[in-house]
């Protein structure tokens, strides 16, 4: 080891490599000293990192593909990784990835998206035992393989993503917690599995998930396809469940960052202090496991883990009125080393607003720039390639300052977003709104609205209207589950067109049930939860959208919108709804108009005696020879006396 | 019960019921005022404490430090207003924005059904101003309202300039956890009815609103200001909403400690709290402030911009700043840190107000009379009519010994049914007519008549209401003949029960109602019979109708107010006040005209028709 830090003086870049390889070789005890040689001697990857600092500007050779997590075949765009080569078997090989995107947005607040892919040469499918893990978090690994899961998708988030003045979120989720799991179609009994899956997820994350039973999970027909390779859709094993009134804090953030390979200890995962995190205006976090395409003819899949975590931070409420944001600043900690197990970690910058830093300075400067459609926008990112020592600079730290220089400039109107209220007074009726906005000049595109709305919300299908510019616009598939008390909550599916630049309004009115007394919360003053609708919409693209092109662009390259860049896809999640029901008042004067009804109803059926029944005195009781005479009288036949 | 069902002593006991009715009446009667009179003496009232525990026991700093500043942007918003000659919607706009809200406008329009002198307004086109700070990590559920009135000439800038202020020092803690709405309101209360009208998405009177842009989810809680000088000596805070209903008292509650805390003179019917409650001065001054209570939740109508919020079950309150002649001055930084800390309190709920009481008197801030402690009063009127219904019911079906035989019997209840539903579906008929015609026939009247519109319509109804005490009391005689004994009698035990059921469902609903009408109608429907001397029945009668109980009642509250008018003024006052009730049913739906017309006016008209039944 020694001798490697003396060469360090000489073959800076070089070495680092090799050290970090050397790092990432001490958990792999088993490995031979010789095998160093194969990474230093290779010298295209030498000559590349030499290069890059002497160029001004230089564009990054890959495709950011960090935000679309929806492409179904997410290729892998691995380089030769060092630590590949050191993996015991080649079967099983795995790979780390981390990343942080910053981007400013125009309201002065920053949101900060944090992506670590583990991605594993595995398949839980076969039915052979996998009992070794290397950098697969293994509590998940079993959860996987003893629960048949095929895809999983769990978010936490606290707080309301603002789409009006935020744009749109890199993975949309909705406040509160959501999980959503495909099973294998080697399951039999899905209801049971997800019952005990829940169970043991909610002990993983240390949440509530404990709570998601039968009356709040769906099986959605046409939203929630699998996002990984998968054959067939069958839509039974899909379950679908929201809590919106899950907390998220830092009981939930511990477990999840015990999952990463590097834990909280090196790499970009140092900078999740909870004390910044949650002195934030919104704070999500997920994970996401599916199955993805090995190589190009997709013979085998891998198991692809995305943990991601996408936090906002508040300009105002940040103290001190300077409009400035470092990574200090937003997470107390500045970065000093990448994690050694990651064979790629870098920050990008959003700077595509800022190409001539008229908005914003960034320093430490960044010569690597690099472009990606994201959100059907091609935006630029300046990167920070952590890996590499020269991105610590002199200091031995990297803490990358944004300081704004104006706040004027107006952002691109979100094409999609929606919000959702309760209309009406009163406990016995109200009506749902859920208000859907195209803000696209002159496109239309359909929307599949998901509605899950719990069975004390007693839904009038009768009175559901669709209106959008004052007309009745007729959904072209509606699935409508009813609920059954105590049971199952409703779900409704719609497919809509939103025509150009208007807003689609569905109404629903419903009736407010009376629950058991012993089915209130302890808080049932403070209402009841509706989760948050889901619209997923294939929305055109705002590339296609740009019809003068000043960017300096080939004529040729821009006649036809390509294919890819046209249309993308988007979830909208609506705010979730807060319910009064009618509640009796729990207390003592509750007690006491109990008890005063029923002494009313006691007293009632003496008065109603008292007012239906005549009164007469009663002849005192004849004697006993009397009565005798009469009994003998009655067997004569002749009247009594 | 066993007493009942026992012929012999159920008799005993109706005769007594019977033979000692007329003293047992006057006993209750009297008993049900002094019970009344007696809640406002201090012994007898329970002390105010906060029963919400989320409120209660956690301590809140106040801190806001920028009173001079929010005076300042008062003053530059007054500058606005006056600039544009109304709300200065675009200044509003920008200054919130800059304060880091979002904020949205709305624009409503109403047409008055005819134009309200007092205020002087006919056509009202306004924009509501309203900006929404976001509480960090809340999903938009919950939420709680500040407004301020943006009434026009000199007042409530300093109150819009307090709103600013507060939004701005808000913004920068992070410990919300509802979103809080800054309400800038155009017109006063029709601003405040769009607004709200347009956030639950109901229109109940017919008004014109543009829809909101953003909402907050399920409101918590409200308060609106009013404030209208720099320095201010006390701080009032008004209760009475729309059909007298009342927000939660926990609200006051707050408010007073509040006050205690930060030291500010706080007043409940702009009269301040005294401790003499033992010396007959003081305990006049407990009565008359209760008595102010009981006036204004009587009228029904929102006595403040919150009034509205109280019919979406959203407890709110108005606060007003006093600027009398006292040594005691209080500046414009602790009123915003009495806010502060009442929105940091509101902030920590964990569920709607609800653990303390909705009905509820009060005759100072720290002291207040339960629903438990003033029904009994009311009761005690309501019986008299129970006893008098029992006291006709007896003698049917028991009828002297001089009677004739049954069948004499059966031939006069036949035409008393009859001679009952006449009566009563012509008053209601007249009643109907007192409801519709002011406001159907204005153009007409102003046609023919030289008056405004607002004296076509006041005038028309208390023509209506005078021909009503002409037209019904002959109507038996035209189907039936001469009047009969029995029939006054079967009318009476009708109207007797139906006045009772009527003052038992206003009492439920409005107790201060209930117990004025009860007041005034009990004597009434209590000694009516065509037995009694005409001339002196009939002056006592229509003095004792509704509408000379209202006369009565403008000169009382002005008496209580400690404004003394004389007959002229009280008589204009009293027209305004009619023509104000037809409004606030159009405007705001106040249920109290409608009750009045359709329900109280044709029963009294009952009993005047028993007068004259002969």
């Amino acid at each position: 080891m020694a001798a490697h830090r003396c060469s360090r003086c000489s073959w800076l870049l070089l070495v680092f490599i090799f050290s970090f390889y050397v790092s990432a070789k001490s958990e792999e005890a088993t490995q031979a000293n010789d095998e160093h040689a194969s990474v230093v001697d290779n010298p295209q990857t030498a000559a590349e990192t030499g290069k890059q600092p002497s160029e001004e500007r230089l564009w990054e050779a890959t495709q950011v593909n960090e935000a679309v997590p929806i492409d179904a075949a997410a290729h892998k765009q691995d380089f030769p990784v060092p630590g590949s080569v050191l993996t015991p078997t080649p079967q099983l090989k795995d790979d780390f990835k981390e990343e942080l995107v910053i981007r400013p947005l125009q309201s002065g607040d920053i949101y900060a998206s944090f992506q670590f892919r583990t991605v594993w040469e595995t398949d839980f499918t076969t039915g052979s035992k996998v009992s070794h893990y290397r950098l697969f978090p293994k509590s998940l690994g079993q959860v996987i393989s003893k629960f048949s899961v095929r895809e999983l998708h769990i978010s936490f988030t606290q707080g309301y993503w603002r789409t009006m003045q935020w744009g749109q979120p890199y993975l949309p989720s909705p406040p509160g917690a959501e999980l959503w799991v495909w099973f294998q179609d080697t399951v039999t009994d899905v209801d049971a599995t997800w019952k005990e899956l829940t169970n043991v997820l909610s002990g993983i994350f240390c949440a509530s998930l404990n709570f998601i039973d039968s009356t709040n999970t769906v099986q959605p027909s046409a939203s929630f396809k699998p996002l990984g390779i998968a054959n067939g859709t069958d839509h039974r094993f899909l379950r679908y469940a929201t809590l919106p009134r899950e907390i998220v804090c830092t009981e939930n953030l511990t477990p999840w960052k015990k999952l990463l390979p590097c834990g909280s200890k090196a790499g970009l995962a140092v900078l999740l202090k909870s004390e910044k995190l949650f002195h934030s205006s919104f704070h999500s976090q997920a994970v996401h496991i599916r199955p993805v395409c090995q190589d190009w003819q997709c013979k085998s899949t891998s198991l692809e883990l995305r943990q991601t975590l996408n936090v906002v931070f508040d300009l105002h409420t940040s103290g001190q009125g300077k409009q400035e944001w470092s990574l200090f600043k937003m997470f107390s900690r500045t970065l000093t080393e990448a994690c050694p197990l990651a064979s790629s970690s870098k920050i990008y910058i959003d700077v595509t607003d800022n190409p001539q830093e008229e908005q914003f300075e960034l320093s430490p400067a960044t010569p690597l720039l690099s472009q990606a459609v994201v959100l059907g926008d091609r935006r630029t990112f300046s990167v920070y390639d952590l890996t590499q020592q020269v991105t610590f600079g002199t200091v031995r730290s990297l803490n990358v300052l944004i300081r704004w220089k104006s706040t004027q400039g107006d952002m691109l109107r979100p094409l999609l977003h929606a919000e959702r209220y309760v209309a009406g007074y009163g406990l016995q009726t109200g009506e749902i709104h859920t208000l859907m906005y195209n803000n696209h000049p002159f496109r239309s595109f359909p929307v599949l609205l998901l509605d899950s709305v719990p069975w004390y919300l007693r839904l009038y299908v009768h009175t559901l209207t669709v209106t959008s510019k004052g007309k009745d616009n007729k959904p072209s598939y509606i699935h409508y589950q009813p609920s059954k008390d105590r049971i199952r909550p409703h779900l409704l599916e719609m497919l809509v067109q939103l025509p150009p630049h208007s807003v689609t309004e569905v109404t629903v009115q419903f009736e407010r049930a009376l629950l058991k007394w012993t089915e209130y919360t302890p808080d049932p003053n403070h209402g009841f939860y509706v989760g948050s609708s889901v619209i997923n919409a294939l929305v055109p693209s705002t590339v296609a959208m740009h019809t003068n092109i000043t960017q300096e662009q080939p004529l040729f390259s821009n006649f036809f919108p390509c294919k890819e860049e046209s249309s993308y896809f988007m979830r909208v999640y609506t705010e979730p709804l807060l319910v009064n029901l009618p509640t009796p008042d729990f207390s003592m004067p509750y007690n006491v108009i109990c008890l005063t009804c029923t002494v009313v109803a006691v007293g009632y059926g003496s008065l109603y005696n008292l007012l239906t029944r005549s009164f007469q005195i009663e002849e005192p009781n004849p004697g006993l020879a009397k009565r005798i005479a009469n009994v003998i009288r009655k067997m004569r036949g002749v009247p009594p006396l | 019960m066993g007493l009942l069902s026992d012929p012999n002593r159920r008799r005993a006991l109706i005769n007594l019921l019977t033979r000692l009715n007329a003293p047992i009446c006057v006993l209750c009667y009297f008993a049900g005022v002094c019970w009344f009179m007696g809640l406002a003496f201090e012994p007898f009232t329970l002390r105010t404490y906060m029963s919400e525990n989320a409120m209660g026991s956690t301590m809140v700093e106040e801190r806001f430090p920028s009173g001079e500043r929010a005076l300042a942007t008062g003053r530059e918003f007054a500058a606005h207003k006056k600039k544009v000659g109304g709300m200065p919607v675009d200044w509003l706009v920008k200054t919130m924005q800059a304060r880091g809200l979002e904020v949205f406008t709305q624009s409503f329009s109403r047409t008055l059904p005819f134009p309200d002198e007092d205020k002087e307004r006919y056509i009202v086109k306004g924009t509501n101003v309203y900006g929404i700070l976001r509480a960090p990590r809340a999903a938009r559920t919950e939420a709680l309202v500040l407004s301020a009135p943006c009434s026009p000439g000199d007042n409530n800038n300093q109150a819009v300039g307090l709103l600013l202020g507060l939004a701005h020092y808000f913004r920068g803690q992070i410990f919300w956890a509802k979103d809080i709405i800054f309400l800038v309101n155009e017109h006063d209360l029709i601003g405040m009815q769009a607004w709200l009208e347009s956030y639950h998405h109901t229109n109940t009177t017919g008004m014109d609103w543009s829809p909101l842009q953003g909402r907050g989810g399920s409101i918590q809680a409200a308060l609106s200001l009013e404030l209208s000088s720099d320095v201010i000596t006390s701080l009032d805070i008004v209760l009475e909403g729309l059909n007298g209903q009342l927000p939660n008292l926990d609200l006051a509650n707050l408010f007073y400690a509040f006050c205690q805390k930060i030291g500010v003179l706080c007043t409940i019917q702009g009269r301040l709290q005294r401790n003499d409650w033992d010396s007959v001065s003081g305990y006049s001054h407990a009565v008359q402030t209760m008595m102010l209570m009981v006036m204004k939740q009587a009228s029904g109508r929102p006595w403040g911009d919150h009034g509205l919020f109280l019919r979406y079950h959203i407890e709110a309150a108005s606060i007003k700043g006093i600027n009398s002649f006292r040594q005691y001055k209080t500046d414009i930084t602790t009123v915003g840190r009495l806010l502060e800390g009442m929105f940091r309190k509101l902030n920590n709920l964990l569920e709607r107000l609800h653990q303390s009481y909705f009905f509820y008197l009060m005759p100072s801030l720290s002291h207040f009379v339960s629903i438990g402690y003033y029904m009994p009063a009311f009761g005690l009127l309501a019986v008299i009519l129970l006893l008098r219904a029992l006291d006709l019911w007896v003698q049917f079906v028991s009828p002297p010994a001089v009677t004739a035989d049954g069948v004499g019997d059966v031939e006069q209840s036949s035409p008393g049914a009859l001679s009952v539903l006449t009566p009563l579906v012509i008053s209601h008929l007249t009643g109907a007519a007192l409801y519709i015609l002011p406001t159907r026939f204005q153009e007409i009247a102003v046609e023919h008549f030289p008056v405004s519109e607002t004296e076509a319509v006041v005038l028309t109804a208390i023509a209506v209401y005078t021909a009503g005490l002409a037209l019904p009391h002959n109507t038996h005689r035209l189907l039936s003949g001469e009047g009969t004994e029995q029939g006054w009698r079967v009318l009476k035990l009708v109207a007797v029960l139906y006045l009772a059921i009527l003052l038992g469902c206003t009492a439920l609903i409005n107790f201060s109602l209930g117990f004025i009408l009860a007041l005034t109608l009990v004597p009434v429907a209590a000694f009516v019979t065509p037995h009694v001397p005409k001339t002196l029945s009939a002056v006592v009668l229509v003095i004792l109708s509704p509408a000379c109980t209202l006369l009565l009642s403008v000169f009382f509250f002005q008496e209580l107010q400690e404004m003394p008018v004389s007959f002229q003024d009280g008589w204009l006052m009293y027209l305004s006040v009619i023509s104000q009730g037809i409004l606030d049913h159009h405007l705001y739906g106040s249920l109290v005209y409608p009750l009045i017309a359709l329900m109280v006016y044709p029963c009294w008209l009952l009993f005047w028709n028993i007068l004259f039944w002969k």
